[in-house]
């Protein structure tokens, strides 16, 4: 039983080396082999590089560094959302709630324990949405696609009523305000003062070690289960697989991840209230998913990306083209629906997919006419 | 046994992906069938505190980014799409014709106003990104009539700590006034707690028999306009409901208020609501009187939701019948009164400057935020810079004059807005005072009636 076959595109991660360990294992140099390290170079390189581009338009274009820690909170939330999705097979429309999670326990915790290190209160909204993601998780077992589906959208839906309903100890419509953390001294004195950059630098830094750890998770043995699960259910029973357990697995890692990425909103946007976790948080969530190509970490950093530079792009190239803003604020929402369907005729495997699949093609085409 | 496989394909990911754009393009402006959640309150203090010190909290603040000999760069975040959009997405534009009519005459001391307008769905966080947007990469001088509670609320800090002016938010919360945490903050509208002191005293005197009903959404929208009534007509309340914003079915609300023998019920809430209220009572052969706060009712508004929550069986004609005898609280002219001098100059401004469109009475408050914005630019003179207009306002906003029907409060110690409002009634399709304007504050300020001469619009149509 294939259970990677060569036409499906998962379980290729930060590089394109994992195919090899996930796949027939048929050798490879021995370098490709170790993907943790090779993952962890990447992630630090590019860490170093977010720093280097926040100091650089740190004056010269500080709405650029905002623009990325905006992308730094749904980075997390997409990534798990894809893995999800496209690794173990279960869709979820309630990501948003999940990030909610995450960006009430923040508040909460920074509003009530002003002195907790940040990394506490992260792993401590990853923790509490690890605990909603395994409930909603024991249900998502059971469920199959609409099914899954619905029940998830009720998710979406009903968590931030929540917020009204406590609204003593959750501040109802109007919020929680949340101070975001500030520069420690000894990180300070390294960097020079990097002003708001600062949470920029910081969500990124946990962004990418969501990454990280999605990345080697999923070509570990829990991510192979994943996919065996995905793929056929009996195969997967038969080779002793518990499909509940998996697929728990799966809600619950990928919940985590929605709460490092609702972590991050609060600190980002100082506010956290029911308002920014609608129902179409969820759905432009998995937007990026389809756009950036099903199961693929590259494909969440390019769904990111999309989320949070496009809207702006389109709407100041709408204006400098003479709508009006009512008319401009219309074409963002027009143009994801647009590229959503163009991708999805033309490159059912989202962008990261095909321009893989593209270059797998080229490769064995070249491969056969000099070889064999 | 199932067989079928669990991985759901990417056609109906995507196709589920591709209903969520169409969701958030239904409450887009243009189909205005939504709710309008307006601005429901927030808590906080209010900042009337006796300080001595306030003169010169922003004077040391000469910041003139977003002037230029020739401009003066402005920028607002309003609900242009989403669930807020239908009714609330009218009022920059009305704001940025009136804008346009003053920069046709020349603008300000050489300058023209710009206002760039944002976007934010009524979706706080978007709020940070576009307001981020405009201070940090168009470099606006101020923000001027940011829409909403929840939203406000996501960029007052941070506008605070950049200390750039937020002038007139679009919202009734006592938040906005804390002048001694958001030196640069000013509220326009009166804010729930001064509506509800009017109506409880109006009641308490005209109608002392009434058993009234309170309909409040749950948020601070119903809970500051309810303390304010409180204080007059505690004994006369029966029953007290409120509903979550979200949940479109009112029927235990209202059939409780029926229950409790309510003849007067008293709302707090938005306009949406308003229209659920009235079809619901209707269907429980339920006919109490009405009065609501201004935020909850626009005739033109909230016939229309009639007709659509009715789904055609009250049609937008019956609506308004439905609504006759409903009072209202107003402070500033509604479009219908054709012979007010304002509607005439705001009514001749949107003809040579708005979208074609009839002019709105959402229109008319961007645009009286828009001649209060002029006003401010004004009296901050020549030299104008990000610390001197506040001052400006502080010293000056209590004698601005323009349509507003009671005057503002401004001073260093109080950013709140306008002090009062009129009770008036939908009759006929036509709005008619009940009680001339009153004034009053927050706490137990009392109310007095307006001493303020009908002001007229100058005759250039600009604040002189």
């Amino acid at each position: 039983m294939a259970l990677d076959s060569p036409d499906v595109t998962d379980g290729e991660l930060l590089g394109g080396g994992s195919r090899r360990v996930t796949g027939d294992g048929s050798g490879g140099p021995a370098l490709m082999r170790s993907n943790g390290v090779k993952h962890l170079l990447l992630v630090v390189l590019a860490w170093i590089g977010i720093f280097l581009l926040v100091k650089l338009l740190q004056d010269s274009n500080p709405f650029r560094v905002t623009q990325l820690a905006t992308m730094a909170y749904y980075l997390p939330a997409i990534a798990g959302l894809t893995v999800l999705t496209g690794v173990n097979g279960q869709i979820s429309l309630g990501h948003g709630a999940l990030m909610a999670v995450g960006a009430y326990t923040t508040s909460v915790l920074l509003q009530r324990q002003e002195s907790l290190p940040f990394i506490v209160v992260v792993l401590a909204s990853v923790a509490t949405a690890c605990v909603v993601g395994y409930l909603v998780g024991i249900a998502a077992a059971r469920l199959h696609g609409p099914y899954l589906a619905g029940a998830t959208l009720a998710l979406a839906v009903g968590l931030p009523g929540l917020a009204v309903y406590f609204r003593d100890f959750l501040g109802g419509d109007q919020g929680l305000r949340v101070t975001p953390p500030s520069s420690p001294a000894w990180f300070e004195s390294i960097t020079g003062d990097l002003g708001r950059g600062y949470v920029t630098v910081l969500g990124w830094a946990l962004a990418l070690s969501a990454l990280f750890f999605l990345s080697n998770l999923v070509n570990s043995r829990y991510g192979r289960q994943w996919r065996a699960v995905r793929d056929d259910e009996i195969a997967a029973s038969l080779l002793g697989i518990d499909l509940g357990r998996a697929r728990v697995l799966a809600f619950v890692v990928s919940a985590g991840c929605a709460g490092v990425g609702g972590s991050l909103l609060a600190v980002v946007t100082r506010l956290t209230a029911p308002l920014s976790f609608t129902i179409v948080l969820s759905l432009f969530l998995l937007t990026a998913i389809v756009l950036g190509g099903l199961g693929s970490l590259v494909g969440a950093v390019l769904g990111a990306a999309l989320l949070t530079f496009l809207p702006t792009f389109l709407n100041n190239q709408a204006l400098a083209a003479g709508l009006d803003n009512s008319q401009a604020a219309n074409l963002a929402p027009v143009v994801f629906g647009l590229v959503l369907v163009l991708v999805m005729l033309l490159a059912p495997r989202g962008l990261v997919g095909t321009t893989r699949t593209a270059y797998y093609q080229r490769r064995a085409r070249r491969s056969r006419s000099t070889g064999a | 046994m199932r067989i079928s496989r669990s991985r759901p394909g990417t056609m109906g990911i995507a196709a589920l992906a591709l209903g969520s754009l169409v969701l958030t393009a239904c409450g887009s402006s243009g189909g205005g069938n939504s709710t309008t959640p307006d601005t429901p309150g927030a808590s906080g203090t209010p900042g009337s505190s006796q300080s001595s010190a306030a003169k010169g909290r922003t004077a040391g603040n000469t910041d003139t980014t977003g002037i230029s000999d020739t401009e003066i760069k402005l920028g607002t975040h309003q609900p242009l799409t989403g669930v807020a959009a239908p009714g609330y997405s009218n009022i920059a534009p009305g704001a940025k014709a009136y804008y346009d009519y003053v920069n046709d005459a020349g603008g300000v001391n050489g300058r023209k106003i710009t206002l760039n307008i944002k976007d934010d769905t009524y979706n706080p966080t978007t709020t940070g990104q576009v307001v981020d947007e405009l201070t940090l990469q168009d470099k606006v001088f101020a923000i001027a009539h940011g829409l909403g509670t929840p939203t406000h609320t996501a960029v007052i800090d941070q506008l605070n700590e950049s200390k750039i002016p937020d002038l007139f938010v679009s919202s009734g919360a006592l938040a906005w006034n804390q002048p001694e945490k958001y030196p640069y903050t000013f509220g326009w509208q009166p804010d729930y707690t001064v509506e509800g002191k009017i109506i409880g005293d109006y009641i308490k005197k005209n109608m002392p028999n009434a058993k009234v009903g309170l309909y409040l959404q749950g948020d601070d929208l119903g809970r500051d306009g309810a303390a304010g009534v409180k204080q007059f007509i505690a004994s006369q309340i029966v029953s007290e409901q409120e509903y979550t914003s979200g949940n479109t079915n009112v029927a235990p609300q209202i059939g409780a208020l029926q229950a409790a023998g309510a003849d007067l019920i008293v709302g707090f809430n938005v306009p949406a609501y308003t229209a659920l209220a009235v079809l619901t009572a209707q269907k429980l052969q339920y006919k109490p009187q009405y009065m609501f706060s201004s935020v909850a009712f626009d005739p033109q508004l909230v016939s229309g939701l009639l007709a659509n929550f009715s789904k055609g069986a009250v049609s937008a004609e019956a609506g308004a019948g439905l609504l006759d005898g409903v009072s209202v609280t107003s402070y500033l002219p509604t479009v219908d009164k054709t012979d007010n001098p304002w509607i005439q100059l705001f009514d001749k401004v949107w003809k040579a400057k708005g979208d074609g469109k009839p002019l709105t009475n959402f229109g008319v408050y961007g645009m009286a935020e828009a001649y209060t914005v002029v006003q401010s630019i004004q009296a901050a003179g020549k030299d104008i810079n990000r610390g001197n207009i506040i001052s400006a306002i502080e010293q000056n906003g209590a004698s601005f004059k323009g349509p507003w029907e009671a005057p503002f409060a401004y001073s260093a110690d109080n950013h709140s807005g306008i002090s009062g409002v009129g009770i008036s009634q939908f009759k006929g399709g036509k709005i008619v005072q009940l009680e001339p304007v009153m004034t009053t504050g927050d706490g137990d300020t009392p109310i007095t009636p307006a001493k303020v001469d009908p002001a007229t619009p100058p005759a250039s149509g600009i604040p002189e």
